[in-house]
């Protein structure tokens, strides 16, 4: 089923119960994106601009660790927020993002979103509640990651 | 009009329920480096006792002690009835020395079971983290078999590494069937791992169900429950809905001697599996 980028952003519960006038704005910072299997979708260290939707796929959020190679600290699925750097400074990507599957996304201009929230402190409040929502979610998972939950002494 | 669902009646216990009755090892399963399945029969010929699915025997190795441990098998298909435990201690590790033919002591079935038979045109939503999955493998079976009686079945499985995946030959050849949707996640990713990686919680807001009409099955380690228990809620699923499974440490099985008293409740007698308004008020709490 094709739905408009206008839709798919109102039809997300990210977005649930913002105004009108904010919505119209997101959508004009919005595009589809599509990513190929094993593709970089950001890299560690690069200015971040950007915010994703993931509409269909699996993204792997990872590190490279010398010697190792790439470790995955979480994967990002479909429905799910991806990259919140572009809220804060320095702006800089602190993990790589690799699509694991074929990708469907929402690419949004954080930089354009990020002037317009320095202008207009309304929105600029609904969208930190939003991430902060993710990031606290985010911080939960890890702690329970942290906690070794099935190890045996859990 | 309030929903009222409740647990179904349990399954009466063998006839002197303190007294174990000789079973026989018939096989013996590796599931994981740690974790591994018994393949149990009576010693004497008799039929394999039936249980529901979610309920558990005591099963006592001769010298050593005995263990409260749910049954991972078919209700539906019992020839044998399955054990899957892990090696946490001295009993489940002189189990896990048990042989093909071996004798061990079995009281049961005992407990209530999930909610399964009697809640048909539901969407079923299973979330299980680690060894948890082995009660819920009754359940999942029984689903199956009368696969037409339910909207979606989805479950949601963590596990600590790939390595670490129960039923890992199951779970692929239940996904292959196209009308289970199944989500596995682990704690640590490994090389060569192409799947999710991070805890059981994160994937409960993908999960196309209904939660108006979601029964969720919830078992695995407590906090991994009470984490999973709030994603549930925040996705709209009433406390009336949602099950759990509770372990704490069980002796007589029976509700006689309180060693798994929990608040009001006995975990062997009124349990394991819980609704969740029904312990809410204790659940999580450091003390009671």
């Amino acid at each position: 089923m094709i739905h408009s980028l206008d839709a798919v952003i109102r039809q997300h519960t990210f977005f649930r119960g913002l105004e009108e006038r904010y919505i119209e704005f997101i959508t004009g910072c919005a595009k589809n994106i599509r990513f190929e299997p094993g593709q970089y979708i950001f890299r560690e260290g690069d200015p971040a601009d950007q915010f994703y939707f993931i509409r269909e796929g699996l993204v792997s959020v990872e590190i490279m660790v010398p010697e190792r190679g790439p470790a995955t600290v979480q994967t990002i699925g479909e429905g799910d927020v991806l990259g919140w750097s572009w809220l804060a400074p320095p702006y800089r990507w602190h993990f790589d993002a690799r699509a694991l599957r074929e990708t469907r996304a929402l690419d949004f201009d954080g930089k354009c979103l990020r002037t317009k929230c320095d202008e207009d402190h309304d929105l600029g409040y609904e969208i930190m509640k939003r991430f902060t929502n993710v990031v606290s979610e985010r911080l939960d998972a890890t702690r329970l990651q942290l906690l070794d939950l099935y190890g045996v002494r859990a | 009009m309030a929903y009222v669902l409740d647990l179904p009646a349990m399954t009466g216990p063998v006839a002197d329920p303190m007294v174990p009755v000789p079973y026989r090892v018939e096989g013996v399963k590796r599931e994981t480096h740690d974790t591994f399945s018994l393949d149990l029969a009576p010693a004497d010929g008799a039929a394999v006792t039936s249980f529901q699915p979610g309920q558990f025997n005591m099963l006592y190795v001769f010298g050593v002690g005995e263990v409260p441990i749910s049954i991972s098998g078919d209700p539906g298909n019992c020839p044998a009835i399955v054990h899957t435990t892990r090696v946490v201690g001295a009993v489940t590790k002189a189990m896990g020395a048990l042989k093909r033919g071996d004798l061990l002591g079995v009281r049961g079935p005992f407990g209530k079971p999930w909610p399964v038979a009697e809640e048909a045109g539901r969407d079923f939503l299973i979330v299980a983290g680690g060894i948890g999955l082995a009660p819920l493998r009754p359940a999942l079976y029984t689903l199956m078999k009368q696969r037409e009686k339910y909207r979606k079945i989805v479950l949601l499985y963590g596990a600590r590494t790939p390595e670490d995946i129960l039923y890992r030959r199951e779970l692929e050849r239940w996904r292959g069937k196209f009308d289970l949707e199944i989500q596995v996640t682990v704690d640590r990713g490994a090389a060569g791992w192409r799947g999710n990686v991070g805890v059981v919680t994160t994937m409960i807001g993908r999960a196309q169900c209904d939660p108006a009409n979601t029964l969720a099955l919830v078992c695995g380690p407590e906090v991994m429950m009470r984490f999973t228990l709030m994603e549930l809620q925040k996705r709209g699923i009433a406390q009336q809905r949602i099950f759990v499974s509770m372990e704490r440490n069980m002796k007589c099985a029976v509700g006689f001697c309180g060693h798994c008293q929990y608040g009001p409740n006995f975990i062997c007698k009124d349990g394991p599996v819980f609704r969740l308004d029904r312990i809410e008020p204790i659940f999580g709490k450091a003390e009671i």
